[in-house]
């Protein structure tokens, strides 16, 4: 199984957990992101994301690479979606598995860190007003 | 020379297309993307965009070639 993905159908997480187990793994450490109803005070109906996706592929390949230099884990796994998405969906999911506690908490906090700063995936809320916008990082709309 | 330009995000909204196939003098990214700002009045500066070149991030100086795909990648929000 790839270590990154881009998904145009809902996340299994259960699935995706199982994908983690081996038997010198002592923890995992998962991570879910979700659609909320709300940002920077304006109400959120709903989502659209965009990815490139061969470029979201390869750099959320390198993210996990990275994570495995970095930490001692045993298997670590990321699934990003695309496409339209409703309050309460599950955006993104991260699962790593490692010997001990603390390296699972570590880089699955570092990939999902990574991922929100360098894959090539755009997020874009529809308001209750109508209006809609493209976001930063940081939150902040796109002028 | 002819390059594929690939459009996400609010530059897809602004250029009013996903992608297009351009015919242009431009011999880097930096002048693909001055020429193209000003076809589709893109409002984001080079400073704010990263490049990517037939799939990976590249620098804006990188020469490009025929048939080249060419994104300019706004700012991310994936998460």
């Amino acid at each position: 199984m790839t270590a990154f993905r881009i998904s145009a159908e809902p996340i299994d997480p259960a699935a995706l957990a199982r994908s983690l187990v081996h038997a010198r793994a002592g923890a995992c450490a998962t991570f879910e992101g979700w659609v909320r109803d709300h940002n920077d005070g304006r109400a959120v109906q709903r989502l659209d994301y965009q990815a490139y996706a061969p470029l979201a592929q390869s750099e959320g390949e390198r993210i996990i690479g990275e994570a495995r230099e970095k930490f001692a884990i045993v298997e670590a796994c990321c699934v990003h979606r695309a496409g339209a998405l409703a309050i309460g969906d599950l955006a993104v999911w991260v699962g790593v598995s490692a010997a001990h506690r603390g390296a699972a908490f570590d880089a699955c906090r570092y990939i999902i860190d990574e991922v929100k700063k360098r894959v090539p995936i755009w997020k874009n809320e529809h308001y209750a007003d109508g209006e809609s916008g493209w976001l930063h990082p940081d939150n902040t709309p796109v002028v | 020379m002819n390059y594929r330009v690939l459009y996400f995000a609010s530059l897809r909204d602004r250029a009013g297309m996903d992608a297009e196939q351009i015919n242009s003098l431009a011999t880097d990214a930096r002048g693909l993307y001055s020429e193209l700002r000003a076809r589709h009045g893109f409002t984001m500066g080079e400073e704010r965009l990263r490049v990517a070149i037939n799939g990976a991030f590249a620098q804006w100086g990188q020469t490009l070639h025929e048939g080249d795909e060419v994104v300019f990648i706004p700012p991310v929000s994936g998460g």
